[in-house]
């Protein structure tokens, strides 16, 4: 296969740019500060080539450098125990950790953002954010077996938002059905901080065999590299470095360049095409394209490997046969992989490729010179340490201070506020409170997305949305089997960063427990503001701490993730949103947990004490306000109410769990009951009297660490010795009821189940048709 | 009280021995997306699964042949339009209109390629609510005599996951009519129609019988813990399109049950 080139470009080579050392170059147009386009030149001993500019350009960008987080994302990978590290098979810094399921297994999974190119263009920004992180976990050698999205819009009755809304959700089901990926789960939150800056983050979950984990490196001398899959075009140049480093403002020229254009079935077949390359053994590195492009993928290939490697680029298939050198190392075309062949396996390559009918073009070979060297037309364009490209990019400490309004948003409490008036209390209001919760934007039915979504595909769906966790079987003999769950809570971590994070890993990591999975893993998605102010930073740091404190005293490891920054319109940011995904293993997923009861006469158990907290909770948001402190973060509480849920699923004690968070008990009840249909009597008067708090606080304060469960008569006596033993706060708050259609709630009227479903179903359609 | 099966544990839905015998081929296309979940429906239901390539030239040894669901070539041109022209589909075409009447079943995209290389009548479209939509649905077993229906019983309803984007079966009413007088009209939508398609029509068949396309998936419907019961417990159990391929293995087999 070759390439036409007809058009001869006036190729700045390196011995031209050695020559005309006072050339001009456009570094600022891309995105690089004056100390950096200085560093470049000394780092090469000379000034850059045009082709080199883009390279060094897109990889020093805030997307893929890391620059402003990097000193503080050193945390995940220090804060490390024993504990933390026997099944971590594969660490953060490849394209996604590994850890060990056991019996020959191997799970990946990482949760990226998508967020700019989703407003800019949201059914393409979300269906390739989708495809970039599935590209992700099959570069690790592992077959993807299902996708997440957790979601952050605008206000729910914004006419933006609905754009954002049809578009996105289209385009994730668009790509993520036509890969066969069952979509297992996510979030929908509706806040008007997010009205010009949508947070898209997709995390997709591969499994693999021990032995078939590959690494992104470029190793042995004369092995040859191969560029495959789709063609490269004009699609997404410039996207890593302009699209993800600078806000959008009104007033500067808009920086919007082309979005990439996804090809779900270009994508389909490059995975199996991966995959049958895996089972012959016949790659040595592979390494997805995707921020960045070529760039990224021969600088990180070959400074994971030997260390060289030369490339000619006119070997490059071409959508666009007028593409600049500089464009096509900086396309972000989708649909691409690179990979390290040895020259005894380029037939048999080249023989999947032909199956699978995919393009490929022998780019060139490995070398030991230590150097990346790019040619065209044999003329030589890029001449680099590929280390200072892919790795040695600048670091920046930007100043941070905790800001001068936090004392006043956190002196600003809910009770006794303005909007705290009229608190509901007699029986009808609390009624009507219920209703009102479970139909509000956030908390209502989310059906209207997920039934775009294909759950079912693979057919190893053993749980997914509405249930706390999805839960997918990975072997089909064993039963063995992995649980995910997203959450992030942007207003908890608004009022305090440091604490709002630890309550983003606590809801996961309760949610997968709920779900009846051990919790083995950590991936997180940290979207936040411009690092530039130092509130933003402040609050970025202080996530980061909060979360790798308590990875250590949950006693689970990050893995992996991303940082998305300046997620802000003019000087106002979003809420502080760092979303938290956590992996945990079923030994046998005919073991996991449903959120919803079933069976009549079980009785139900409310885990857990409950405290007045109703700052940043979403009756507050409810009311319109935002202030005061998050609820209590109790990592010690949430590991020994983990290890109850866990316990409880393994010998059959409960056969429903749910989590209690945003909306707490009021939320958790309604959405147990619905999710079968089947109804509950409740009395909370041992709860007020022991926990000493109103109707109004056990129901809609979000206090930490509590579950509800249903728990079968049979095995009560068992279920309450095992808390008693654990010391862990239980009571018995009712009865599942299947006959009578309604949940009874002693001191709140009678609410119909009919009645609640039709609330919580009616909103999004009410807005998205 | 008795105690409850645990979610997902495996219900002795013991596949009989002298089923195995039977081999189903299971094409995979590019894009195909529903292949292996078609084999697992084909074991589980006691039957072997041969695994087929679009690219092949004969059908080897088997049995009946499963098209199955998925986005062949990515739907870009028209769902099936250009799987049609595989080299297995001649084979196939040819082998379901002999006088072996090979039996055929198509699955979502498998219908589509159906209606495409015109071993059915009729086309799909586009969904009329013009979004992709999953959900598990009630079908009605119109008609029990097709090589694939056996093991129902007339009239019987299932519920079997439903998961399309063109999922709008449409006709001529002369087509249609004819479809309902031959009884060939094999699934219908009960309570609702997820897609527009005409009649609430889920399902056909060719006038023997052996070829049969529906839009719903069956085979998402074969094993406890990971049907619609499991996943949505709102009605009906989780195997109830298992029938579709126990009928088969049973046609195949022959004798009494």
């Amino acid at each position: 296969m070759t390439t036409e080139t007809t058009k001869k470009f006036n190729i700045d080579t390196v011995e031209n740019a050695a020559k005309t050392p006072d050339t001009e170059l456009p570094w600022a147009e891309l995105g690089l500060k004056r100390n950096e386009f200085d560093e470049i030149v000394k780092v090469l001993g000379r000034r850059p080539t045009g082709a080199e500019l883009a390279m060094y350009s897109v990889m020093w960008s805030e997307h893929c450098s890391y620059k402003s987080s990097k000193n503080h994302l050193r945390q995940f990978g220090e804060k490390v125990t024993d504990e933390m590290k026997k099944d971590m098979l594969v660490g953060i810094g490849e394209n996604a950790g590994v850890t060990n399921l056991g019996d020959g297994w191997a799970v990946t999974f990482k949760i990226e953002s998508h967020n700019s190119p989703s407003f800019v263009e949201p059914y393409q920004g979300a269906a390739t954010g989708i495809g970039g992180i599935v590209r992700d976990i099959i570069s690790m050698g592992a077959r993807p077996v299902a996708v997440m999205d957790p979601l952050r819009f605008g206000a729910i009755d914004h006419p933006d938002t609905a754009r954002v809304m049809h578009g996105a959700v289209a385009g994730i089901g668009g790509y993520g059905n036509s890969l066969g990926l069952p979509n297992i789960g996510g979030e929908m939150v509706f806040d008007s901080v997010y009205q010009g800056n949508p947070l898209v983050n997709a995390l997709a979950v591969g499994v693999m065999r021990h032995e078939d984990i590959r690494l992104a490196n470029a190793s042995g001398k004369g092995n040859k590299v191969v560029l495959f899959g789709a063609r490269t075009g004009g699609d997404g140049i410039g996207g890593a470095s302009v699209l993800a480093s600078e806000s959008f403002d009104d007033t500067k020229p808009s920086k919007r360049p082309a979005v990439q254009v996804g090809d779900p079935f270009a994508e389909k077949v490059l995975i199996e095409c991966c995959l049958e390359l895996f089972k012959g053994s016949l790659v040595e590195g592979i390494q997805d394209l995707g921020a960045a492009g070529i760039s990224c993928a021969t600088s990180e290939l070959a400074s994971n490997g030997d260390g060289g490697m030369n490339v000619e680029l006119t070997s490059v298939l071409l959508r666009d046969p007028t593409l600049t050198p500089g464009e096509i190392l900086m396309s972000e075309s989708q649909e691409r992989m690179m990979a390290v062949v040895t020259p005894e396996n380029v037939e048999a390559f080249e023989a999947v490729m032909d199956k699978w009918a995919v393009e490929y073009a022998w780019l060139g070979e490995v070398t030991d010179s230590g150097r990346l060297i790019i040619t065209w037309e044999g003329e030589v364009i890029v001449d680099v340490d590929p280390r200072t490209v892919a790795h040695d990019g600048p670091v920046y400490d930007r100043p941070f201070a905790r800001p001068e309004w936090q004392d006043t948003v956190q002196a600003d409490k809910f009770t006794g506020s303005v909007q705290d008036a009229g608190r509901p209390s007699a029986p009808a209001e609390l009624a009507a409170a219920v209703t009102e919760l479970v139909a509000s934007p956030n908390m209502c039915d989310k059906s209207w997305i997920t039934n775009q979504y294909d759950r079912y595909v693979g057919g190893n769906t053993a749980m997914a949305f509405p249930d706390d966790a999805g839960v997918v079987r990975v072997d089909e003999e064993s039963g063995l089997g992995v649980a995910l769950a997203t959450d992030a809570n942007g207003r908890y971590t608004y009022l305090d960063p440091y604490h709002g994070a630890q309550l983003a890993l606590a809801e996961a990591y309760r949610n997968v427990a709920t779900s009846g999975a051990v919790p083995m893993a950590v991936s997180d998605c940290l979207n936040f503001g411009s690092p530039e102010d130092p509130d933003v930073m402040w609050q970025l740091a202080e996530a980061i701490r909060g979360l790798s404190d308590a990875c250590m005293v949950l006693g689970i490891p990050v893995t992996g993730g991303n940082v998305s920054l300046y997620n802000q319109t003019g000087t106002t940011p979003i809420h502080p949103s760092p979303v938290v995904a956590v992996l945990g293993k079923l030994d046998d997923v005919a073991r996991r947990t449903p959120s919803g009861w079933r069976e009549d006469g079980a009785a139900i158990y409310l885990l857990g004490t409950t405290a007045a907290e109703l700052d940043g909770s979403e009756w507050s948001n409810l009311r319109g306000h935002l202030g005061g402190l998050p609820p209590k973060v109790d990592l010690e509480a949430e590991r020994a109410l983990g290890e109850i849920l866990i316990n409880a699923s393994r010998d059959g004690m409960v056969d429903s769990a749910h989590d209690l968070s945003e909306g707490g008990l009021a939320a958790a009840l309604v959405e147990s009951s619905l999710r079968y249909g089947v109804g509950a009597r409740i009395a909370l008067q041992d709860v007020l009297d022991r926990d000493g708090v109103d109707l109004f606080t056990a129901l809609f304060s979000e206090t930490q660490g509590r579950a509800v469960v249903s728990v079968p008569r049979s095995e009560e006596v068992r279920f309450k010795d095992m808390c008693t033993a654990r010391g862990f706060e239980h009571l018995r708050i009712g009865v599942v009821d299947a006959a009578s259609g309604q949940l009874e709630i002693n001191g709140v009227d009678t609410l119909s189940l009919d009645a609640l479903r039709e609330a919580h179903e009616a909103t999004l359609p009410k807005y998205f048709g | 009280m008795t105690e409850l099966p645990l979610i997902g544990e495996a219900v002795a839905v013991a596949a009989e021995p002298r089923l195995a015998g039977a081999k189903i081929g299971v094409v995979t296309f590019p894009g195909t997306l529903d292949d292996r979940d078609a084999s697992r429906a084909v074991r589980l239901a006691g039957g072997t699964p041969v695994e087929l390539w679009h690219g092949d030239s004969d059908l080897g040894d088997v049995d009946a042949v499963i098209l199955p669901g998925g986005f062949s070539y990515g739907d870009y041109l028209r769902a099936g339009a250009i799987a049609r022209f595989a080299p297995l589909m001649s084979k196939i075409i040819d082998a379901a209109n002999s006088d072996a009447k090979l039996p055929v079943l198509g699955i979502c995209n498998g219908f589509q390629l159906l209606t495409e290389s015109h071993l059915l009548p009729g086309s799909m479209i586009k969904n009329d609510h013009l979004k992709f939509i999953c959900r598990d649905q009630v079908l009605r077993v119109e008609n029990n005599s097709t090589y694939w229906t056996g093991d129902y019983a007339a009239g019987q309803e299932i519920t079997v996951p439903l998961k399309n984007q063109d999922g709008q079966y449409i006709a001529d009413e002369k087509t249609l009519d004819a479809l309902e007088a031959e009884g060939r009209v094999v699934f219908r939508y009960v309570g609702f129609n997820p897609n527009g398609s005409r009649r609430d029509i889920a399902g056909i068949s060719n006038a023997a019988g052996n070829v049969v396309g529906l839009m719903p998936h069956p085979e998402h419907a074969v094993e406890v813990g990971f049907g619609p019961e499991s996943l949505d417990g709102i009605g009906g159990s989780d195997t109830e399109g298992l029938g579709l391929f126990t009928s088969v293995l049973n046609k195949i087999v022959g004798g009494d049950k």
